[in-house]
């Protein structure tokens, strides 16, 4: 037990759809989840800490007081977190800061997310001082960099499509146990093999979609926990929200060149390995105890990176863990027994906390079909835009 | 469309020579240690243990080795001006050993992701992104380094 630690004494989910409304009603669905489930009233709620919504990866709405406003403003402070994909957790770092610090022993953590219309695409115009407008001028799109990556494994590991696509048929297998997944149907590796190549190797159901949600947090300091019975809650044991360390090796979204590292001293790195390292270190524990992880599955072939990044294996090992049954519910080392954003489908501000929560039902013992035995300790990662990555551990 | 090579102009004004034989892509090579960038940057270094605010144009090793490849099999949203019918095109990611570095590009036409492989030689060329009115707009494109 760590006097840095504090307790997540409720979680709320929305189920994540594609239905248009405005991102606060998630958000305040899946806070007055997280309030029941915390048996606590919005009242006590001294600070509000919401993940800005993201439009084509740059900040949107204000949400942390947007969602406080929809609740009915009753006098709490407030914050908005940007962070890409990690805006979730950087929003659960400031309420933990306020917490440790003794500024407020119960907080709100909140990220809900619409999707917007039509395509993901840049402002109009001749801007080529915006990576972003460049690498969609060339015809680069998301998927462009999935399928680099996974090509990267198949060149480097031997991984195949078909590991690619077992990854899918084993996360839409558990995604249709969860109530609160977007997508419930089962897939064959049939299946995904007939659906239409995106980006080779990647094929439509490889990768991910947009969508709708909301999810939300209620935590509090340990001795609020104790104080309303739930002394013995999970508990958020570590958060990593660090950059990448000069130079990044992997050309990363929106970017159409890597770092170099041809300066004296400098060495390429790889970011997605560096962000847990500093959660490991902060929870003082190691991949050894972790018993379960929801990682950011983009694309199929990017949960086998996470697997390894997250240091469950060596590298170029995940695929034998995939194979081997390892990172299915019931494995050694389940991944994504929520189904993952295979199931889910981007909502970004709230995905980081969705992670969360999965671990905070994992933890309680109440996933019910879902439920990983023994779950003690679980890790989250996702990593976006502008060098924005998280990793979260949680622990009872 | 316009096939008078005087209409020809670069979709990206300054990035890349227009030398049909041997193009470059331009970057910057920072003054003090060495770091280049592409595109280029002026005013500060991105590495950490350096302050300069000197940096150099510099012509970025046009051959490297293909670190990976995809495709677009869907047509890209605008800017993307899409040919009709949209034809999908590859893509690579290349591997520059002086510089360290790894820069992405389309790949000239017809070629497919059929013909490249991991760790294959290639190099730069320039090649037509899309026409208008006024003409081809030129960009750099990689291909598989011409075997002698």
């Amino acid at each position: 037990m760590s006097a840095n630690d504090i307790a997540i004494i409720g979680a709320g989910m929305t189920q994540w759809g594609k239905w248009g409304r405005n991102f606060a009603e998630y958000g305040v669905a899946a806070a007055r989840e997280a309030l029941a489930d915390a048996g606590i009233p919005w009242q006590d709620i001294t600070f509000v800490s919401g993940g800005a919504t993201v439009r084509c990866g740059y900040p949107g709405y204000v949400a942390g007081a947007t969602i406080a406003q929809a609740l009915g403003w009753q006098g709490a402070e407030v914050n908005t977190s940007y962070a890409a994909c990690a805006s979730g957790s950087q929003a659960l770092a400031a309420a933990r800061t306020k917490i440790l610090a003794g500024h407020c022993d119960v907080a709100l953590v909140v990220g809900a997310d619409t999707t917007p219309k039509g395509f993901l695409a840049p402002a109009k115009g001749y801007r080529p001082e915006d990576p972003d407008w460049v690498r969609f001028y060339l015809g680069i799109t998301n998927p462009t960099y999935f399928a680099l990556y996974a090509r990267r494994r198949m060149a480097l590991y031997g991984d195949t499509q078909e590991d690619f696509a077992a990854v899918k048929v084993k996360n839409a297998a558990i995604g249709s146990q969860n109530p609160r997944a977007r997508y419930t149907k089962t897939f064959t590796a049939d299946d995904v093999a007939n659906s239409a190549m995106v980006a080779d190797p990647l094929r439509l159901m490889d990768i991910c979609a947009t969508s709708d949600g909301g999810a939300a947090l209620i935590v509090a300091s340990l001795d609020y926990a104790k104080k309303i019975g739930k002394g013995d809650a999970p508990r958020v044991a570590a958060i990593s929200t660090v950059t990448p360390t000069f130079a990044s090796g992997t050309v990363e979204m929106p970017d159409i060149a890597t770092d170099s590292a041809a300066a004296a001293g400098i060495e390429a790195i790889n970011y997605r390995s560096q962000i847990p390292l500093k959660a490991y270190e902060e929870a003082g524990i190691g991949p050894e105890d972790i018993d379960l992880a929801e990682v950011y599955d983009l694309s199929t072939a990017l949960e086998l990176d996470w697997i390894e990044d997250l240091k469950l294996c060596e590298p170029g090992q995940a695929a034998h863990l995939l194979r081997a049954g390892d990172t299915a519910v019931g494995g050694k080392i389940p991944v994504n027994a929520s189904g993952g954003l295979a199931c889910f489908g981007e909502a970004v501000p709230a995905q980081a906390l969705a992670q969360v929560c999965e671990l905070t039902w994992q933890l309680r013992g109440e996933a019910g079909p879902r439920q990983v035995q023994g779950a003690n300790v679980g890790i989250t990662a996702n990593q976006g835009l502008f060098g924005h990555g998280s990793s979260v551990i949680v622990k009872r | 469309m316009a096939t008078d090579s005087a209409a020809r102009s670069p979709a990206i004004e300054g990035w890349y020579t227009l030398d049909d034989i041997n193009p470059h892509l331009l970057g910057s090579r920072c003054d003090k240690c060495g770091t280049y960038c592409f595109p280029a940057q002026s005013g500060y270094c991105r590495n950490p243990h350096c302050d300069s605010t000197e940096f150099s144009e510099v012509k970025l090793s046009r051959r490297g080795t293909l670190w990976s490849y995809t495709n677009a099999c869907y047509q890209p949203p605008e800017p993307f001006v899409a040919p009709d019918p949209f034809v999908p095109f590859a893509i690579a990611a290349v591997h520059l050993e002086r510089e360290q570095m790894v820069v992405l590009g389309q790949v000239v036409a017809p070629l497919t992701v059929d013909d490249l492989e991991v760790g294959m030689p290639m190099e730069l060329v320039l090649d037509t992104l899309h026409s208008d009115p006024n003409g081809d707009k030129i960009i750099w494109k990689w291909q598989p380094e011409a075997r002698a």
